[in-house]
C-alpha cells in the first residue's frame, strides 16, 4: 500500500507542467488563466503543438502514435492539462474513433484514418444520439441500406452532436438491419461530412456555445469500406469503448482547477464584513466540496492503481464519471453563489465582471451536460445495478 | 500508487473476518448488548473473546515489539476494526487497544508502557481514555478536570463523560490541566475518589460517567510531563480513534449494502422482486458508491494515521470521517428505508448497524469539528492564492 507517486512520477509531472506552461501560445494561455471559452480553432492549434511535440495521443499503442507512457503518466498528464485550464481537445477523434479503428479496424482504415487524427487535418464528430435514441442508444433508426453497388445509403438523423459544423468525418451507429433484436442489428460507419446528403446544423447550447449541431444523412452513399468490424457488429464495438481507459473520466484536474477558481472567488468576495472564504456559511460549503472531491480523487487513485497493473477498468470507473460529474457542477455552482448579484452578468463587454469570473454562467450552464453525456448518471447507476450489484432487470 | 494487500496483509483480513462470522456474529453481540429494558450484562463484552484476541496479536498489532506488541502499522490494524465491524463485534479494541493504549505508548517513560500496556496486549487487561467534558465536545485541550500537586503525587477533581469502556476498563487514562499544560494520568480501577457509573448507550453497548473528587495518585502515574507533548499525545491517539472508527464504519457500511441488495433480491412486492423497480435499484446504487469513497478514505486515513506530519495525518483523517459523517450516514439510513417496516424493528439486525453507525459518528470528532478542523489548515486558504 503506497499513496504516493514515486520520485520519477514526481519528476515527470513536474516536467509536464512546465511542458504545458510553455508551450501554451500567448493569447491561449491569457484564455486559460481566465477560464474562458476556446473556439474550434484555438482547440485545434493546441492540439497541433501538443501533436508536433508527439504527445496528442498517450493512450496509443506506440506504434501507431502513442507516446509509450505507463497508465501513471499518462495520468498525470491528462490531469497536468486539465489543472493548465488549457483548452480540452476534441475527443472524438483521438479517444474514440481512433481507439475503435485501432482495435477493430483494417489495415487499409488504419493507415487512412489515424495519421490525420493524430496531425489534426481531420477533425472527427460522433453520430450516436437521435431524436428518439438519447439514453436508449440501441433504438437507433438512421438506417444504412446496401445498394448492391459497395455502397450503404444512410439515412435519418443524429442530434446534439457536438461541433459537427466543423468536423470533417462523423463516426455513426447506424441501422443495417431491421429483423434481428435492436443491438443485432446497428453498424459503426465512418462518413466524409462532405459527402452529398449529409448537412449539420448548428445550434446553441445552454452555455451559448455552438456546440450542438442536428446532422441530417438524406440518401447519402457511403462506400461500404467505410464500415469498421463486421456489419451488424457495431453495438459490441461501441461497448467495448468504454473498457478502455477511465482514469480520467471523474475529471478531478478539472474539478481541481474549479475549486481554486471558487476560493480565488471567494477570497475577494466580501460577505458581512469578511471574505466569503472566512465567512461561515460559505466555507462550510467550499470545505464540504472539498472533501467531497478529495474523497473522488482517492477513489481515482485506486483506479489508476489498477490500471498501472493491467486491469481493465471494471463498472466501478462508473463511480468517477457519477460522482466526478456532480462534483463539477457542484463547483461552478457555488462560484456563482459566492458571486451573488454579479453572478446574472451573462456576455457583457469587459468590465462588467472580473475576467477570470466572465464564463463562469456559461460553463455552469454547459456544465449541467456533464451528468448526461458518455451515458447519463442514471444510465451509469443502471450499469452498477446490473453488473456489480447483481440487481434482477425490471419486467 | 500501490492499493494492493500485501500477502501477509490479505491473511490478516482473512483471519479477521473468518473470526467476525465464526466466533462474534451479530447474534453474539445481539445476546451481550443493553437495552432499555435490560441492563448490561458484565461489560457488553466477553473477556475470554478478548484473550482470544489477543492470542491472536491483535491487541498489539500496531505496539513496538518492546511492549509485547508485533510492530505492525495502524494500517494493518484497521484491517482487523473493519472486518469485525461486519459483525458488529463489541470488544473494546479501539476504546482501550487503539485509542488509550496510544495515550500510553506516546506520552508514557518505558516503565509506563511496560507496566499498562504489557498486560493490556496479554488481554488480562483493557483500558479506557477519559478526555470528553460535558462542554468540551472534540476539542482534545478543553480540559476543566484538574491536577495539583498533593504531597509527592498530585490529586485530580473533575467529571469525565461517556468514556468508552470506562465501566470495564482496569486502568483509566485522565486528560488533566496542571499549572504546567495538559497532563494525563493512569488512575488504576478502585482508586479511591473515582466513582465509574456504568450507562447504556445507543448502540447497545455501555460507558461509563467517571467523577474525580480529590483523587489521590503518586508521582508515577502521571504519563511523562505536562505540556505541549502530552497534548500532542491525546491528540495522536484521538486522531487514530477518528481512523479506527472510519474502519469499523467501513465494515458497517460493508455489510448492510450487502444485506440490503440480498433484500431487494428477495423481497417481492407488487409480484415481483423490489430490486427490479429502478428507483430502488439507483438508491441501492448510491449507497455503492457511498462505501467505495468510503473505501478510498479510509485507505487514505489508515495509512496516514500514524504518519510523523501532523498536519498530514489530520488532513487525511478529517477528510475520512467527514466522508463516514455523510456517506456512512446515507448508507444506513437508505438501508432501513430500503427494508422499510422490517428495518424499524428491533428483531432485524439493520437496526443495530444504523445505531452504532450513528454513535462512531458522534465519536472523536463529528462531521462539523472535521470540517472545521480541515478548513483550519493554512493551505486551505493557500489555494486561494
Amino acid at each position: 500500500m503506497d499513496l504516493s507517486f514515486t520520485a520519477e512520477q514526481e519528476a515527470f509531472r513536474k516536467e509536464m507542467r512546465a511542458f504545458i506552461a510553455t508551450a501554451m501560445p500567448p493569447a491561449i494561455k491569457k484564455k486559460a488563466d481566465d477560464d474562458g471559452h476556446f473556439e474550434m480553432d484555438e482547440v485545434m492549434q493546441w492540439h497541433q503543438v501538443l501533436a508536433k511535440k508527439g504527445y496528442i495521443a498517450p493512450h496509443w499503442p506506440k506504434d501507431v502514435g502513442g507516446t509509450g507512457w505507463d497508465a501513471a503518466q499518462r495520468f498525470i498528464f491528462g490531469e497536468e492539462l486539465e489543472r493548465s485550464g488549457a483548452p480540452v481537445l476534441s475527443p472524438f477523434g483521438l479517444s474514440m474513433v481512433g481507439p475503435l479503428i485501432i482495435q477493430f479496424g483494417n489495415d487499409a482504415q488504419k493507415k487512412r484514418y489515424l495519421p490525420k487524427i493524430l496531425s489534426g487535418e481531420e477533425k472527427w464528430c460522433q453520430g450516436y444520439s437521435e431524436p428518439e435514441a438519447g439514453s436508449d442508444l440501441a433504438a437507433l433508426r438512421t438506417t444504412a441500406v446496401d445498394d448492391g453497388k459497395g455502397n450503404l445509403v444512410v439515412n435519418g438523423q443524429k442530434t446534439w452532436t457536438t461541433y459537427a459544423q466543423y468536423a470533417d468525418w462523423i463516426f455513426c451507429l447506424v441501422r443495417t438491419n431491421s429483423n434481428v433484436k435492436k443491438q443485432a442489428g446497428i453498424s459503426f460507419l465512418l462518413i466524409d461530412m462532405k459527402t452529398p446528403g449529409v448537412k449539420a446544423v448548428p445550434m446553441l447550447t445552454t452555455g451559448h456555445t455552438p456546440a450542438f449541431c442536428d446532422a441530417y444523412f438524406d440518401n447519402a452513399v457511403v462506400p461500404k469500406d467505410n464500415v469498421v468490424g463486421p456489419i451488424d457488429g457495431g453495438w459490441s464495438m461501441a461497448k467495448a469503448l468504454l473498457g478502455h481507459e477511465r482514469t480520467l473520466i471523474g475529471a478531478v484536474g478539472t474539478s481541481t482547477r474549479a475549486l481554486a477558481r471558487v476560493k480565488r472567488i471567494a477570497s475577494k468576495t466580501m460577505v458581512d464584513g469578511k471574505s466569503a472564504l472566512e465567512h461561515p456559511g460559505f466555507r462550510a460549503k467550499i470545505v464540504r466540496l472539498e472533501m467531497r472531491l478529495e474523497s473522488l480523487r482517492m477513489q481515482n487513485y485506486r483506479a489508476l492503481a489498477g490500471a498501472q497493473l493491467g486491469h481493465a477498468p471494471g463498472p466501478e470507473s462508473s463511480i468517477l464519471k457519477i460522482r466526478g460529474a456532480e462534483i463539477l457542477q457542484q463547483c461552478l455552482e457555488l462560484a456563482l453563489e459566492i458571486m451573488g448579484p454579479s453572478s446574472v452578468a451573462w456576455f457583457n463587454e469587459a468590465g462588467v465582471v472580473d475576467p477570470g469570473e466572465q464564463w463562469i454562467a456559461s460553463t455552469m450552464n454547459y456544465t449541467r451536460a456533464t451528468t448526461i453525456y458518455g451515458g447519463s448518471n442514471e444510465i451509469q447507476r443502471n450499469v452498477i445495478a446490473k453488473w456489480i450489484l447483481g440487481l434482477p432487470a425490471s419486467a | 500508487m500501490d492499493f494492493e494487500l500485501t500477502a501477509e496483509q490479505k491473511m490478516l483480513a482473512e483471519q479477521a473476518a473468518s473470526f467476525a462470522k465464526k466466533s462474534s456474529p451479530v447474534e453474539r453481540f445481539r445476546k451481550l448488548r443493553s437495552t432499555a429494558e435490560r441492563d448490561v450484562v458484565e461489560h457488553g463484552w466477553e473477556t475470554k473473546v478478548w484473550r482470544e484476541m489477543a492470542g491472536l496479536g491483535w491487541l498489539g498489532l500496531a505496539y513496538p515489539e518492546s511492549v509485547g506488541g508485533m510492530g505492525m502499522r495502524f494500517f494493518d490494524m484497521s484491517l482487523v476494526i473493519e472486518k469485525l465491524g461486519t459483525t458488529l463485534t463489541p470488544e473494546p479494541l479501539i476504546a482501550s487497544a487503539i485509542v488509550a493504549g496510544t495515550v500510553v505508548l506516546n506520552a508514557g517513560s518505558t516503565e509506563q508502557q511496560k507496566r499498562i500496556l504489557e498486560p493490556m496486549i496479554e488481554g488480562k487487561t483493557s483500558l479506557a481514555l477519559a478526555w470528553t467534558e460535558r462542554a468540551g465536545r472534540y476539542d482534545v485541550r478543553a480540559v476543566t478536570t484538574s491536577a495539583k500537586k498533593s504531597g509527592a503525587g498530585f490529586s485530580i477533581t473533575g467529571e469525565k463523560v461517556f468514556v468508552e469502556n470506562g465501566h470495564a476498563a482496569d486502568v483509566v487514562i485522565v486528560s488533566t490541566k496542571t499549572d504546567a499544560g495538559l497532563a494525563l494520568f493512569a488512575v488504576p480501577k478502585g482508586t479511591k475518589g473515582m466513582t465509574v457509573q456504568r450507562i447504556k448507550t445507543m448502540d447497545g453497548k455501555a460507558a461509563a460517567m467517571v467523577r474525580f473528587e480529590s483523587v489521590e495518585v503518586g508521582a508515577d502515574a502521571l504519563l511523562g510531563e505536562p505540556g505541549e507533548k502530552a497534548s500532542r499525545a491525546l491528540d495522536a491517539a484521538i486522531d487514530l480513534g477518528a481512523a479506527a472508527a472510519c474502519a469499523e464504519g467501513l465494515g458497517i457500511a460493508s455489510a448492510v449494502l450487502d444485506m440490503t441488495t440480498a433484500y431487494l433480491k428477495t423481497r417481492k412486492q407488487f409480484g415481483a422482486p423490489i430490486g427490479t423497480f429502478q428507483v430502488l435499484q439507483h438508491r441501492a446504487v448510491d449507497m455503492f458508491v457511498e462505501v467505495e469513497l468510503l473505501k478510498s478514505t479510509c485507505i487514505l486515513a489508515a495509512i496516514k494515521a500514524d504518519d510523523p506530519d501532523a498536519e498530514e495525518r489530520k488532513r487525511a483523517i478529517s477528510i475520512s470521517k467527514a466522508q463516514l459523517a455523510t456517506g456512512g450516514k446515507f448508507v444506513v439510513q437508505q438501508a432501513i428505508q430500503l427494508h422499510g417496516g422490517v428495518g424499524i424493528t428491533d428483531e432485524h439486525d439493520v437496526g443495530l448497524y444504523f445505531k452504532r453507525m450513528t454513535v462512531l459518528n458522534a465519536s472523536y470528532g463529528d462531521e462539523e469539528f472535521h470540517l472545521a478542523r480541515y478548513a483550519s489548515r493554512p493551505a486551505f486558504v493557500a489555494d486561494a492564492g
